[in-house]
């Protein structure tokens, strides 16, 4: 029965694998840099697909990893009672049984037009930045980024609160022994003791924010038009196979196989390195 | 004497000192961290507030137990999601069926039967692996494989395609926590057993299948309250009804579930969709919660039997 996990994944790379050859012998490499999608000619490529994968999920990153990290730094130190860090501790893994329809859900209807204004705003003051060049109309890439970043909080502060109470006790008496005060032990001490399992489970998160569907398809716009702007609508590789391929077919299908093979190499990548580092640290002390 | 004075004159200088450099950057390092932890909290207070006041307050005995209806046919009601939540327990009941068996038998043979060779060691690898894949993935592998072949007695979109997606994401949660539970499981327990002329599989099925249950349990609670809120996986595969599952074949055809409701209808432009998808979010996040929340209840009953 073990053998199924064996048999499922390597029924999944070889499936999608073979279906995306069509696609794969007909656009080649063309594929990951062109950008049209057009099932009427016959022609497609997915950068903007990958782009908006890629930059999704690392710019959630970027917004989360700080306030997970220090969300998890705040529960492990002692500054307020167990009772509220475990309070806290509870409230943000409640986010993650929260399911991804509804965040999308939540993210249409209360929050874009409610972060209408700040992109708004962001666009007047730096549209000479490629970044954020357009003038935002409700859904883009943006929104995406921000609901990602919800998303994958809860990765990243559990994790990291394991990582941190898996530093040994010695390590913080000894800091504050020879005269630390506590915020130059965590930057010196705890969080050097813990980095790599905070590594680990920041890639984790960066996996799952690639594969995420749900909650982006809602509101990122779904649009196949390409645009550096992050406040333009814009495609990421799981919701164009959320959209597209109940509707596909023919070659239509074969190039979305070969967008879901590139998704699927992409998580694959990141998990695999991620797993490679929490074993690492487990086995640290 | 004077040992004293000079104890006491040391003692003067270790006051803490409030403005001191040193100690005003610790208070503002500390006020970032706590700024951000608050950040950290805002998104899910939000959330559960808006689903417990939009959902929450149109929850009546109508919406559970009608049918919805097909948007733009009556503009002020959308029906009732009661389709949809007999559908979601369908669903995620024969995911559970297909997955759980296989998941504990793959876990009892990890951390029972293997030796620790390659192949467990590559078959660990892939539950992490393949717990990696996007829910997407699963989805489009059960729509090449099952829907678009017409497999199942040439039927396309059916519940037991969406089953069999949901058992895909469910499969590696469970094998994991059934292998960490038994490997936590004492080897004197085992031995004990085996000394008094038990037989491996008797050990197993008596001895350390029931010592691990709550972990076990809670693993797969855990992994049906996450095969339940899913969609992504379904929206190809098991599609969706604006009827009630009846006849013969409920599994072979297409079947409504909540999370595939709050996906089409939260992008339908009419109002009263919206609405009822707000509403069919509160019933699913009740749902999970409350697994949720009886996981963790189960789990904690191991932690205290451990320390006691």
């Amino acid at each position: 029965m073990a053998s199924m996990v064996a048999i499922v994944l390597i029924g999944i790379l070889a499936f999608i694998f073979y279906g995306s050859l069509e696609s794969m012998a007909r656009f080649g490499f063309k594929y990951l840099i062109t950008s049209g999608w057009n099932p009427v000619s016959d022609e497609y490529g997915a950068f903007t697909a990958i782009y908006g994968t890629i930059i999704t999920s690392l710019a959630a990153l970027t917004i989360s990893l700080p306030i997970g990290i220090a969300t998890a730094i705040f529960i492990t130190e002692d500054i307020l009672p167990r009772k509220v860090n475990e309070f806290i501790g509870l409230m943000v893994e409640l986010l993650a049984a929260i399911p991804s329809v509804v965040l999308g859900l939540w993210a249409i209807f209360v929050m874009e037009p409610f972060l209408r204004p700040f992109l708004i705003l962001l666009n007047q003051t730096f549209s000479w930045l490629p970044f954020f060049g357009t003038e935002p109309r409700g859904p883009g890439m943006a929104p995406a980024i921000i609901i990602l970043s919800i998303m994958i909080l809860p990765i990243i502060t559990s994790i990291s609160r394991d990582s941190l109470n898996q530093v040994p006790k010695k390590l913080r008496e000894a800091s504050y022994g020879i005269g630390a005060t506590r915020w130059t032990t965590i930057f010196h001490i705890i969080l050097p003791a813990a980095i790599s399992g905070i590594t680990g489970g920041a890639l984790l998160a960066l996996g799952r924010a690639m594969g995420e569907t749900m909650a982006v398809t809602m509101v990122i716009g779904n649009s196949f038009n390409f645009s550096w702007s992050l406040l333009a609508p814009g495609n990421t590789i799981s919701a164009m196979l959320a959209n597209q391929f109940g509707e596909a077919d023919g070659s239509q299908i074969s190039s979305l196989m070969y967008a879901a093979l590139i998704l699927m190499i992409l998580t694959l990548s990141v998990n695999i390195f991620a797993n490679w580092l929490v074993k690492r640290i487990s086995l640290k002390y | 004497m004077k040992d004293r004075v000079q104890l006491l004159h040391t003692a003067k200088q270790l006051n803490y000192k409030t403005f001191s450099r040193k100690n005003i950057l610790e208070k503002l390092q500390t006020a970032i961290a706590f700024c951000l932890l608050i950040i950290s909290i805002i998104p899910i207070t939000f959330i559960l507030v808006y689903v417990l006041i939009k959902g929450g307050t149109q929850l009546s005995i109508d919406i559970i137990t009608q049918l919805p209806e097909p948007p733009g046919d009556d503009l002020l009601s959308a029906g009732g999601i009661g389709n949809s939540i007999i559908g979601t327990i369908i669903v995620t009941t024969i995911a559970s069926v297909i997955s759980v068996p296989i998941g504990i038998g793959g876990g009892i043979y990890l951390a029972e039967y293997s030796s620790g060779g390659l192949f467990s060691r590559f078959i660990r690898f892939g539950t992490n692996v393949l717990a990696g894949v996007p829910s997407i993935i699963a989805g489009v592998f059960i729509y090449g494989i099952i829907v678009s072949t017409k497999l199942i007695y040439g039927s396309n979109y059916s519940a037991l395609a969406g089953s069999l997606a949901l058992s895909i994401l469910m499969l590696p949660t469970i094998i994991k926590t059934t292998d960490e539970g038994l490997k936590l499981v004492s080897d004197d327990l085992r031995r004990g057993a085996l000394g008094i002329g038990a037989s491996k599989f008797i050990t197993i099925t008596r001895i350390t299948l029931p010592a691990a249950f709550s972990t076990i349990a809670t693993g797969i609670l855990l992994s049906v309250a996450r095969a339940a809120g899913e969609t992504a996986p379904l929206i190809f595969t098991a599609l969706f009804s604006f009827y009630w599952p009846q006849g013969n074949e409920i599994l072979l055809e297409p079947i409504a579930s909540l999370s595939v409701l709050i996906y089409n209808f939260a992008l339908e432009p009419y109002e009263a969709q919206n609405e009822l998808a707000w509403a069919a979010s509160f019933i699913l996040v009740m749902m999970l919660l409350a697994l949720n929340i009886i996981a963790r209840r189960i789990g904690k009953l191991t932690m205290d039997n451990k320390s006691n």
